[in-house]
């Protein structure tokens, strides 16, 4: 009746994820009794749950992945934890069996439902603006793309509460993730979830190529659109040409595990071996989509605090599109030690150093970008200064990984380890703290606090710095990745030096939530009236902040690159607005509840398969038809926002903006 | 402002230092034997080169970032500098040559340390049959008979030929002094060639996760004079029997196995568990050996004499 | 028919609006909807792609049991083939009756369009409870494994088309022809047939030709 569920799936025997649970559930009902008393529940539903704005949606990914992140980094603070006190002779507090739970649930959390969202929601909220449209190419997919993402998400921490997760690493290695030497449910838990969140994501990479190549404002060619674009161009473009090779290999390994195939086993023809390839066929792609947004990120951010366009535009534009091309060849660069010969093996270590090429040239871009220009040390350019000097070092500990003899002696050692964190903190994590720094008022109509926002990032910094240096030295000490047990007393100090280093970063972690709370406390004292606080540069820096649902009242006409620091210029030369154009009702798309309804089923069906509990299996995946076919049935796909609301709207902007523009003429 | 940056600088910079020199012990960057000694070389060339290229942009970095802040008047505005042929000519040459350079070290070095190939030596090689099991390393010495469990012993100043393979998931069998280590697979033979020119005890290791034992695959290689592994061999051969009834006890999972000698050894063990033909615990259907993952040396090559 | 008839389901392309450079503003929901229908397509492929480099590195193992050579009937697969070619060239059909607007012909070929895919799969799947009763079942070997899983999968997707034509089939019957969401969901499962006709193309080629090489 309930397939393999009994009582036994709940961790009344273990400590840790039995209080950890429980307190997570207390959590999770205050915060709903608490909307519920508010009477938030409607305006909830209405404006955010079933919300087809891009805006919208690309908040609800960033609260995904804030909320992600504290559960991945309690992951990372255990792990520290654990590695500081479990050695010589103590075991530590974490038997193997969780601690190889708690580091595969680490890595699998942190790229997939922290980065990811991070990097997808910032990619949501800003590409349509900037690109001076009024949303993506498909509203409604996007809303369904967020919600099957948070089932993924969901189906990962209930493992905590009901069952196991995978005790295999992030990315499950056969044949240690086989039936035979995993029995359990945690590979399914981590299978199942990830073919759902995946599905969310393919579906986003196909809207916003569709977005970015068919629905700009009039007059924005390829080569006018900001940097930004571009990067979400070719990240979304890899998230099209990768995710599928990781669904297909996910499938394999599900029907090796639970209808007894032969892909990947030891026994019947099957080669493990395969596994490695496809997987790293998806995997080293996967790195550089959330890589790309980021270096989008700091090139907007570059060219807006210095006041001065990005330099060498064409030149960011090429090496965007040949690190997108190159990252689909380099693969085998994770597998160096298997064996491929040495011909095999130095095409690959060659071809994963050209990719340093263009990198490198963006680097020197950002430099040049600074030069020349008048810097303003606001919290986004202390993240890229910091970006930019410890992305050096990643990327120079990179290139030695790409040597194969080099890599010989530190393969998936914590040489490794710290090289991935350098590159993944150093870009990704720094480039979506200043997106979001850099995009929060605009979504918000308010600042974040400054003054904490500086000692985030010197928590990140020092943090990260503490953190990973003195695995960098391990690595070379012969530490290998993902040991429980550490049996050299003379690493004590380099572990104690990383646990100061991660406590630090959990005090950035702690100090963002206090930002948040206590920026919306104050944030009087720093409305963004203007829509422009920044001296921005791109368009989305044209509308109110938060923009109306529609974005601009009428698409603005693009006639350079950089089109909103142009009409700015313009504007401030001839002291005039330009002419007030004619207004026209807008239509916009619907609401839908088809998104959380589908990922509501999903979510079921996941269950329902993880537990062998095939009816349900079965009534879920006929709940998502139903409410497919249900949602295909309307015939209203669109509201009209009548034209008096657009022009009230418009000619309030057209105040605040004289207003402005007032004040720039005075003072140049 | 200035000063916190690069005091922020100076410090983690000697931190560094610290650190990586006091990592200079019993690790990779200790080699004992020619192939540890050349990767060390190409790490120690790698780093310098690269470093010789960042150091300067960090510093470049830090430099343009304070000296054009906005509040700095001395500094000239160029709004519209965006473009400059003769910047984009430099900025794509130095990643590039860089690149030439590191890849030109990569292919030689690629083929030079490639594991399977044998290293020249006067004196013939020991041959070494590595299985890695649920969670420890059984080493077999198919010309001596005998076999040992998480205890390899070489002669020091010998090349050291090892066939690999593993009877249950995915190890990496790794000595960091001695250098390049390698993934023991499934059904796979692959090959490594090592050396250690000083004799010691040099700690071993398993590189790829493997389970809940994992942490307990430790193993010592102790490196003895030439006439004393021949002694030790010859003192061995009145250990127990490694045969079919104890090695079914052996792949039970296990983990912090202390050291084992074993006398004897069933023919064609390791043959027996590459082809899956040897008691295992999943389902003993039988197929023919496997290819050797690493590529054979070419032709004429002194390992094709035998 | 006339040049707003054709605007309104999407089928025009009138003075080509799309010049590449991006220049005339956001494109009609006409291009737009089945442009990224496409790239699902093109993603689709990348899936089938991962599938065949796993059936190619996989065909040789056999682990002792049966091979392609003994197991595949080109005669059979010859029928099923000229079913789906056929059901691809009935699907054309409905859309030209949909173009005309003509209700008979097109739900009719529609149900042609179903009905081939229907023989299709009928013979795979009595192909596949041949090979299992057989002792050739995706258990057997790694080989065996990667063929049913690759022409299973096109077999899936076949099944989800057939799901789809009855759901058009129902949704035109209560709506007819006047919305154009209607007609460019028409044209979307038009491209996901024709589509599964070329896997197919690529199947037969390198796992049922291939295989039977003598």
């Amino acid at each position: 009746m309930f397939g393999r569920l009994t009582w036994d799936a709940i961790p009344f025997d273990q400590p840790i994820p039995l209080i950890t649970s429980i307190v997570v559930l207390l959590i999770i009902a205050a915060v709903v009794i608490w909307v519920w008393r508010k009477g938030w529940w409607p305006y909830l539903w209405s404006e955010w749950i079933t919300s087809t704005d891009h805006k919208r949606i690309g908040v609800m990914y960033i609260v995904l992945a804030l909320v992600m992140l504290i559960r991945g980094f309690a992951d990372a603070l255990m792990m520290r934890a654990q590695q500081s006190l479990a050695i010589g002779a103590s075991q530590g507090y974490l038997p193997p069996e969780h601690y190889d739970q708690i580091f595969s649930a680490h890595g699998t959390i942190m790229i997939f439902f922290m980065a990811m969202p991070f990097v997808i929601g910032l990619m949501n909220f800003a590409v349509p603006l900037q690109l001076g449209v009024r949303d993506v190419a498909f509203p409604t997919m996007n809303n369904v793309s967020f919600w099957l993402t948070a089932s993924g998400a969901l189906l990962v921490n209930l493992s905590l509460f009901i069952g196991e997760f995978a005790r295999t690493g992030w990315l499950a290695f056969p044949p240690l993730s086989e039936k035979a030497f995993s029995p359990g449910v945690g590979v399914d838990y981590y299978l199942v979830a990830l073919q759902i969140s995946g599905v969310g994501t393919l579906l986003t990479g196909v809207n916003f190529v569709t977005t970015i190549l068919k629905i700009r404002a009039p007059g924005m060619s390829y080569m006018r659109m900001p940097v930004f674009c571009w990067t979400a161009l070719a990240s979304n473009l890899l998230i099209i040409a990768a995710f599928p090779v990781l669904t297909a290999t996910y499938a394999m390994l599900m029907l090796d595990r639970y209808l007894g195939f032969h892909f990947f086993t030891n026994d019947g023809g099957g080669n493990s071996m395969l596994y490695m390839n496809l997987i790293w066929v998806w995997g080293h792609p996967e790195v550089y989509i959330l890589a790309l947004p980021a270096f989008g990120v700091f090139s907007e951010v570059a060219a807006t605090f210095s006041g001065k366009p990005l330099f060498g535009y064409r030149s960011m534009v090429f090496a965007t599109m040949a690190i997108c091309i190159i990252s689909f060849c380099v693969w085998l660069h994770h597998f160096f030690t298997m064996g491929a010969g040495a011909d095999v093996n130095a095409i690959f270590g060659i071809a994963s150093m050209i990719i340093a090429v263009p990198t490198g040239v963006k680097i020197f871009n950002w430099l040049f970008t600074m030069y020349g220009g008048r810097v303003r040390f606001n919290t986004p350019i202390y993240y890229l200064i910091g970006f930019m000097v410890t992305f050096a070092i990643g990327g120079m500990t990179g290139v030695l990984l790409a040597i194969p003899p080099v890599d010989f002696v530190v393969h998936n050692s914590l040489f490794l380890v710290a090289h991935f964190h350098n590159v993944i903190i150093g870009l990704v994590v720094f480039g979506v703290m200043a997106g979001y720094t850099y995009w929060f008022p605009k979504a918000f109509g308010f600042t974040l606090d400054e003054r904490l926002g500086k000692i985030i990032f010197w928590c990140w910094f020092i943090g990260f710095y503490l953190a990973w240096m003195p695995e960098y030295a391990l690595g070379f000490m012969g530490a290998t990745r993902r040991l429980q047990h550490i049996s050299d007393p003379s690493w004590t100090p380099y572990l104690t030096v990383a646990m100061i280093g991660a406590l630090i970063i959990l005090l950035g972690i702690v100090l963002t939530i206090v930002q948040l709370l206590y920026s919306i406390a104050t944030r009087d004292r720093r409305r963004d009236v203007t829509g422009d606080p920044w001296d921005g540069r791109t368009l989305e820096w044209l509308t109110l902040s938060p923009p109306p649902h529609y974005n601009f009242a009428v698409l603005p006409d693009v006639h350079g690159e950089e089109a909103y620091w142009t009409r700015k210029l313009t504007a401030i030369r001839e002291e005039k607005l330009i002419e007030e154009p004619k207004y026209e009702p807008i239509e916009m798309p619907l609401n839908t509840p088809v998104g959380v309804l589908c990922a509501f089923f999903a979510s079921i069906t996941g269950f329902a398969v993880i537990w062998y509990i095939w009816w349900l299996a079965i009534l879920g995946l006929l709940g998502s038809f139903v409410a497919m076919v249900w949602y295909a049935w309307r015939d209203e796909h669109e509201h009209v926002i009548p034209v008096d609301v657009v022009r009230a709207n418009a000619r309030e902007r057209r105040r605040v903006r004289q207003e402005l523009l007032a004040e720039l003429i005075k003072a140049p | 402002m200035r000063s916190r940056f690069r005091g922020a600088a100076r410090v983690s910079l000697t931190v560094i230092a610290l650190l990586l020199t006091s990592a200079c012990n019993r690790g990779v960057l200790d080699p004992v034997g020619p192939v540890g000694r050349a990767e060390k070389t190409i790490l120690i060339n790698s780093t310098a080169i690269m470093l010789a290229i960042i150091i300067p942009t960090m510093i470049a970095t830090l430099a343009v970032a304070w000296w054009f802040r906005a509040s700095n008047k001395k500094a000239q505005y160029r709004p519209d500098w965006e473009y400059s042929g003769a910047v984009e000519m430099v900025v794509w040459s130095i990643p590039a040559l860089t690149v030439l350079l590191l890849g030109g070290i990569a292919w030689i070095g690629s083929h030079d340390l490639d594991p399977a190939k044998p290293l020249p030596s006067k004196n013939p090689p020991v041959n070494v049959e590595v299985v890695s099991l649920d969670w420890k390393w059984l080493f077999i010495y198919p010309d001596q008979g005998i076999a040992t469990v998480n205890q390899l012993v070489i002669p020091a100043g010998t090349p050291v030929n090892f066939k690999l393979t593993s009877a249950t998931v995915w190890n990496v069998f790794f000595v960091p002094q001695l250098g390049t280590m390698i993934y023991t697979m499934p059904r796979m033979a692959d090959r490594l060639n090592l050396q250690a020119d000083k004799v010691g005890v040099y700690d071993g290791i398993s590189g790829h996760f493997s389970g809940d034992g994992f942490p307990g695959m430790q193993f010592k290689v102790h490196a003895l004079p030439p006439q004393q592994f021949a002694a030790w061999a010859a003192s061995a051969r009145s250990g127990p029997a490694l045969d079919g009834a104890t090695y079914d006890q052996l792949q039970k999972p296990s983990s912090y196995v202390k050291p084992q000698t074993y006398g004897s050894v069933a023919p064609g063990l390791f043959d027996a568990i590459v082809a899956n033909r040897a008691p295992l615990p999943i389902s003993p259907r039988t197929s023919p050996p496997a290819l050797h993952v690493s590529p054979k040396p070419p032709l004429g090559h002194a390992s094709n004499v035998r | 028919m006339t040049a707003t008839e054709a605007a309104a389901i999407g089928l025009t392309h009138a003075g080509s609006e799309d010049t590449g450079l991006g220049n005339r503003g956001p494109q009609s929901k006409s291009i737009v909807v089945p442009y990224g229908f496409w790239l699902f397509v093109l993603s689709d492929i990348v899936l089938f792609s991962a599938l065949f480099a796993t059936y190619a590195a996989l065909s040789h193992a056999t682990d002792g049991g049966p091979t392609s050579k003994q197991l595949f009937d080109r005669n059979l697969v010859a029928v099923e083939t000229m079913a789906l070619l056929l059901s691809s060239f009935v699907c054309g059909l409905a859309i030209i009756a949909a173009k005309r607007r003509n209700m008979l012909w097109t739900q009719a070929w529609l149900f042609v369009t179903g009905l081939l895919g229907l023989v299709f799969l009928a013979i795979e799947l009595s192909e596949f409870a041949h090979m299992i009763s057989i002792g050739a079942g995706p258990q057997r070997s790694a080989f065996l494994s990667s063929f049913f899983t690759l022409v299973g999968c096109h077999g899936a997707h076949v099944t989800a088309g057939l799901l789809w034509i009855g759901t058009m089939m129902a949704q035109i019957w209560a709506k007819g022809f006047d919305r154009a969401h209607v007609i460019r969901r028409l044209l979307c499962l038009s491209i996901f047939w024709h589509a599964l006709d070329i896997i197919w193309v690529a199947i037969f080629t390198i796992v049922y030709l291939i295989g039977t090489l003598p």
